[in-house]
C-alpha cells in the first residue's frame, strides 16, 4: 500500500546561483513536504544561508524555478506563510529601543498592507506567540536587554506570529549556552509535533540535526544527500562535506 | 516672533520624529549632510532671488535620492556617502557666494538661525509640509520601524524596503530643509539628534522613546526661542543648548536611578 505524500510545500527544480560568477549553489533539486522537520548541514560557506535567502527571495536563482505551496516564486505573495528566524540574532544591536512586544509583532507585518494598522486578531496572535514562546513574561522588556536564549525566543515569537506553514532557522543555536540548547531544541520538536509546522533548520552542528530532526539534507554547493540522519550521517558522507580526517564527535557519548 | 513659535513648534515635533529613525539606523550624520546640502539649496535661492525655502527642500530631496542611491548601489561606504555630500554642497555653497560676491547677510541667519527671518510664506510652507511629514510617519510607522530594525527581515516579510528607504530620505530632506530657517544649518543636526538620545537613555521602547524625544525636542525649541527673544541670541544655538541641559540631565538621572 502506498502512503499518500503530504502536500508539496517548497519545491527547488535544478535551483542554481552564483555570486559574481563564483557559484554557491548548484542544480539542486528537492521537495520540502507539510510536517518535515528538515536539517540542512553542510561546511561554512558551503550555501546554507544562500539556499535560504533564494527560497526567501532576498536572493534570485541564477538558474533553476522554485515553487512555494504550489506557485512559482515570482507568483507567491503570501510572504506570512514562511517564518524566518536569521542567523545573526544574538548578534542584533542592543541599544536599539524596542520592546519584545514590538519586535514579534512585526511578524504580522507581512499580513497586513501599507498604512493598515494593526487589529485585535493582530494581537491576539503576538500575545500567542509570546505565550507559547516563553517570553509573555518579557512582553515590556527592551529586546536588547535580554539574554541570547531569551532574544532566540523573541524572533521565533515573532515568526510563529504571523501564523506561518513553514519555519525556517539559520544557525539558531549560535551565540546560545548548552542548557538553553537543550530546552530550545524541545521547543523546536514541540512546534513540529504539537503545533503541525514545518521546520527547516539550518546547523553546523551534525549532532544535533542527526538528533532532532526527521530528515537531513547535505550541501555543500552540491546537494550530498537528502533523506533520513540514520542512513546518511556516517562518515562517507562526512568526509564529502567537510574533508578526510572530519570525524562525527556526540553531544552525550 | 509669533511666526517663529508657530514654526518652532512644528519643527519641533518632526526633527525628533525623523531623528529617532536616522539615530537607531546609526546614520545620525545623515541629517548634517543634508542640512549643508540645505545650505547651497539656499545660496542657489539667494543667487536666484527665489524663496531659500523651496530651493533648500528641492535640493535636499534630490541629494537625498541620490545618497540612497549611492549607499545602496554599495561602491561608496554608508558614512564616505555622506562626507561626500556634506562636503561636496559646502563646497558648492562657497562658489555660488563668490560669484554671488561676498557674503549675503542674510545668510548668517541660515548657518545658525534666527527668528526674525521667519516670513508668513515660510510659516506656511513649514507648518504644511512639517503636517505632511508627520502624517507620513504616523501612517508608515510600523514599516518605518521594521525597516530600521532589520532590512533583511523586513525584505523577507515582502515589505519594499527600497521604497521605504527612499520616503525615509525624503522625509528626513524635508524635515531638515524647514528645520533651518529656525534652527540653522550648523545646528539642525543637534535637533534632530540630542533629543532622540536623551529620550533613549530611559530605556523605553520604541514608540515611549519617540514620544518622549518629540516632548524634550518641544520644551527645547519653546525654551530656546524665549532665550532667544529675551536675549537677542541666535535661534539655533539657545534651543540646542536646552537641548543638551536635557541630555546632560537625563543621563545623571538616569545613573542616579
Amino acid at each position: 500500500m502506498n502512503i499518500p505524500l503530504e502536500e508539496p510545500y517548497i519545491e527547488l527544480n535544478n535551483v542554481s546561483f552564483s555570486y559574481d560568477h563564483t557559484p554557491v549553489i548548484e542544480n539542486l533539486t528537492f521537495t520540502v513536504r507539510k510536517g518535515e522537520y528538515l536539517g540542512i548541514i553542510g561546511p561554512n560557506g558551503g550555501g546554507k544561508t544562500t539556499l535560504i535567502k533564494v527560497i526567501l527571495g532576498l536572493l534570485h536563482p541564477t538558474e533553476g524555478a522554485v515553487m512555494l505551496f504550489g506557485k512559482d516564486r515570482h507568483d507567491f505573495k503570501e510572504k506570512y506563510r514562511i517564518g524566518y528566524v536569521p542567523q545573526r540574532i544574538t548578534q542584533t544591536d542592543k541599544n536599539f529601543p524596542a520592546t519584545v512586544f514590538e519586535v514579534v509583532r512585526t511578524g504580522r507585518i507581512a499580513r497586513l498592507g501599507f498604512f493598515e494598522r494593526f487589529k485585535k486578531e493582530d494581537i491576539l496572535a503576538v500575545e500567542k506567540a509570546m505565550e507559547i514562546s516563553g517570553i509573555a513574561k518579557y512582553r515590556d522588556t527592551l529586546v536588547g536587554n535580554l539574554s541570547g536564549g531569551e532574544r532566540q525566543r523573541v524572533f521565533i515569537a515573532r515568526a510563529l506570529a504571523s501564523e506561518p506553514d513553514v519555519l525556517i532557522l539559520d544557525e539558531p543555536t549560535v551565540g546560545v549556552d548548552i542548557g538553553a540548547q537543550k530546552t530550545f531544541y524541545e521547543f523546536l520538536a514541540s512546534l513540529n509535533s504539537e503545533q503541525k509546522l514545518t521546520i527547516i533548520f539550518i546547523s553546523h552542528d551534525v549532532d544535533a540535526v542527526s538528533q532532532e530532526t526527521k530528515t537531513v539534507l547535505c550541501l555543500n554547493h552540491n546537494l550530498v544527500c537528502h533523506g533520513l540522519p540514520q542512513d546518511l550521517l556516517n562518515e562517507h558522507i562526512l568526509e564529502r562535506l567537510y574533508g578526510k580526517h572530519s570525524k562525527r564527535v556526540p553531544h552525550n557519548p | 516672533m509669533i511666526r517663529a513659535f508657530e514654526a518652532g513648534i512644528a519643527i519641533g515635533v518632526v526633527a525628533p520624529l525623523i531623528g529617532m529613525f536616522l539615530v537607531v539606523r546609526r546614520y545620525s550624520l545623515m541629517a548634517d549632510t543634508l542640512a549643508h546640502v540645505s545650505f547651497a539649496g539656499v545660496a542657489i535661492g539667494l543667487l536666484l532671488k527665489i524663496n531659500p525655502i523651496f530651493t533648500a527642500i528641492g535640493l535636499s530631496v534630490i541629494a537625498g535620492f541620490g545618497i540612497e542611491a549611492l549607499r545602496s548601489s554599495r561602491r561608496v561606504f554608508g558614512e564616505s556617502v555622506l562626507a561626500l555630500f556634506l562636503s561636496g554642497s559646502l563646497a558648492i555653497a562657497v562658489i555660488i557666494l563668490s560669484l554671488s560676491k561676498g557674503f549675503n547677510a542674510n545668510l548668517f541667519s541660515y548657518l545658525f538661525g534666527s527668528i526674525s527671518t521667519v516670513t508668513t510664506t515660510d510659516l506656511v510652507v513649514i507648518v504644511t509640509l512639517a503636517v505632511v511629514v508627520f502624517l507620513d510617519v504616523i501612517f508608515l510607522y510600523k514599516e518605518l520601524f521594521f525597516t530600521s530594525f532589520d532590512p533583511e527581515l523586513a525584505e523577507a516579510s515582502g515589505l519594499p524596503v527600497k521604497m521605504i528607504n527612499l520616503t525615509m530620505v525624503t522625509l528626513a530632506a524635508v524635515a531638515v530643509a524647514i528645520s533651518i530657517t529656525i534652527v540653522g544649518v550648523l545646528l539642525v543636526g543637534a535637533l534632530m539628534v540630542i533629543p532622540v538620545i536623551s529620550a533613549m537613555q530611559y530605556g523605553h521602547g520604541f514608540r515611549h522613546t519617540l514620544i518622549l524625544s518629540v516632548i524634550f525636542s518641544l520644551v527645547s525649541v519653546v525654551l530656546g526661542l524665549f532665550a532667544s527673544y529675551y536675549y537677542d541670541l541666535a535661534s539655533g544655538g539657545a534651543i540646542v543648548v536646552v537641548a543638551l541641559i536635557i541630555f546632560l540631565l537625563s543621563l545623571a538621572l538616569v545613573k542616579k536611578n
